[in-house]
């Protein structure tokens, strides 16, 4: 099995890569509930059911043969902070990391896939992929549920499907979300009509971490609603058609920012970047909107030798339990905005910032940290 | 009237009552999606359970779900099922229910392939009449469930109905799973 420190070290599949539409889609992600019958569900069951459950159930997950080799933790041995980070990355949700006895997380080598057990429902199993590929992101849940149902007694009823805890995931059991990066949208104050149009049609637009969180760093979670009545791959194809048209308007109006408003833009990166560059307190707050102009600047070629990826990973790694893992302790908030800035400050050093310069150099960053063989 | 959060009409109004301090808030449709006051999971389940209809024929008769002992005021309140044998508890009023959350109300996405599994409708239910003056269900569920049905049990009577409707593809699923559970148990 894998060390939690050799997960961390290694960025997982999804941050390296590229997927379609990575300039303005981030992650696509498909997440199925399941639940075991004969137990009552982890909200309404006893410590000593669930964890009769988990033990029977762990081995049989990490012996799946897309999770050998894994990461497989119980939450009794996984510290605040540890369990933060992992959050941090998607790996887990908020609330199941809120949770602790009777609990575990098993993820695979490469990261892409994660089972939590004893979340809102026994199983929740996950897939997460770059770039606006949630077809790609299913077959992977697909193919481990399939797996994992031969192995297992479901609860599953004909006409209900799978029955989960909430009566919302009933059905198909599954949540497909899309994360995406908008910045001239909301520049060109078109997210409002937006979001508006996709809430009609019966999809979620959320923040960062998922449910009543800020959209900071102009950073838009999209899901469905509904997993009653649909096959999963017509409400893929909803998604990712509701999707394309959202990454169509976000291109647009960045072409029309660049076209129309060069001044204002280069004005926009060019503090951005000046702050991320040089600040000595930076916080969350301020430095992920910062963070999000300087990647629609490197995305727009308005900044030079700046690697996308570089700043994706920058993203992860200011976060508060980042910082505090990097740091081997606990930090005071403001600890943790001098840290970040440090942080940041060092990473950038390799950027040759926004100017009027050629923008053909093509000699890709080289600060972000080496790549771990193990 | 504007919305709260917005300039846009508000369409959701909502009044909240807690500790007798009434608020009240007017929100668009795309605000109240954002801070998620239209999820059906709280206030479907309200309606759905406390429709005129059932009211009326109800009189304070409590639906208790007889595998898990969850009662339908902790539905109401939590808006989760107890256990999966819990959607055949509370069928009353759960198609409308669906209908307000979902495309549909029926499964029409993947099945297990092998059909290993459970027709909560085969579970009997179990009406227990509630004295009218009767306090309120413990306010946290965690606290009051009874143990559930040892599974062992419970398989074994499948095993049972399985072999008697000849069904022994499924009989002989039960048997490997009730094997499968002995030496845990005795672990």
């Amino acid at each position: 099995m894998m060390r939690f420190a050799t997960l961390i070290k290694n960025p997982a599949d999804w941050m390296k890569g590229a997927g379609p539409h990575s300039d303005v889609v981030m992650t696509s992600r498909v997440r199925l509930a399941r639940n075991l019958r004969g137990y009552p569900f982890p909200g309404f069951s006893q410590e000593r059911q669930r964890i009769e459950l988990l033990e029977r159930a762990r081995p049989v997950v990490e012996e799946l043969p897309e999770m050998r080799d894994g990461y497989s933790e119980d939450y009794t041995d996984l510290s605040k902070i540890r369990k933060q980070v992992l959050v941090e990355r998607h790996l887990v949700s908020r609330e199941h990391a809120a949770r602790s006895s009777g609990c575990a997380v098993v993820v695979d080598r490469k990261q892409s896939i994660s089972i939590m057990i004893n979340e809102e429902d026994h199983f929740r199993i996950q897939g997460i992929r770059p770039g606006l590929n949630l077809t790609s992101a299913f077959e992977v849940v697909d193919r481990v549920d399939t797996e994992l149902e031969g192995l297992l007694p479901y609860a599953f009823d004909p006409k209900l499907g799978y029955l989960t805890a909430c009566p919302t995931n009933l059905g198909t059991g599954m949540r497909a979300s899309v994360m995406l990066h908008l910045p001239a949208l909301v520049l060109t104050e078109q997210i409002n009509p937006v979001i508006k149009a996709i809430g009609k049609i019966g999809l979620a637009v959320r923040g960062l971490y998922g449910e009543g969180t800020e959209a900071l760093g102009n950073l838009f979670q999209i899901s469905n609603q509904h997993t009653l009545g649909e096959a999963e791959p017509e409400i893929i194809a909803q998604i990712e058609k509701v999707i394309e048209g959202v990454v169509r308007s976000e291109v647009t109006a960045r072409a029309k920012l660049k076209e129309d408003h060069q001044t204002m833009l280069r004005d926009q990166i060019g503090r951005a970047f000046a702050i991320l560059r040089y600040a000595h307190i930076l916080t969350s707050k301020e430095a992920l909107n910062l963070l999000s102009m300087l990647r629609l600047g490197a995305d727009l070629d308005l900044v030079g030798n700046c690697d996308r990826s570089l700043i994706d990973m920058l993203l992860l790694e200011i976060q508060p339990a980042h910082l505090q893992l990097n740091a081997a302790r606990e930090l005071s908030p403001e600890e943790r905005d001098s840290m970040r800035a440090e942080l940041t400050r060092a990473r950038l050093q390799s950027i040759d910032g926004p100017g009027s310069f050629p923008t053909n150099q093509s000699n890709p960053g080289g600060t972000t940290s080496t790549p771990n063989d193990e | 009237m504007k919305c709260d959060v917005c300039e846009n009409e508000a369409t959701v109004f909502l009044t909240q009552i807690i500790n007798g301090q009434m608020t009240t808030v007017n929100l668009c449709e795309a605000c109240s999606k954002a801070k998620g006051v239209t999820e059906e999971t709280g206030f479907g389940l309200a309606e759905a359970f406390l429709s005129p209809s059932h009211r009326a024929d109800s009189d304070m008769m409590e639906i208790v779900c007889n595998a898990c002992g969850f009662t339908a005021s902790q539905l109401k309140k939590i808006g989760r099922m107890g256990c999966p044998e819990c959607y055949a508890a509370f069928r009353d009023g759960l198609d409308g229910l669906l209908r307000n959350m979902h495309k549909g109300t029926r499964h029409v996405g993947k099945r297990p392939s092998h059909l290993s599994v459970i027709t909560p409708q085969l579970l009997p239910r179990q009406r227990n009449t509630v004295v009218a003056e009767a306090p309120p269900p413990p306010p946290v569920p965690a606290a009051s469930p009874p143990p559930l049905a040892p599974d062992i049990a419970k398989l074994r009577a499948e095993l049972d109905l399985a072999v008697s409707e000849e069904r022994y593809e499924d009989a002989a699923r039960l048997k490997s799973e009730i094997e499968s559970l002995q030496p845990k148990a005795s672990k």
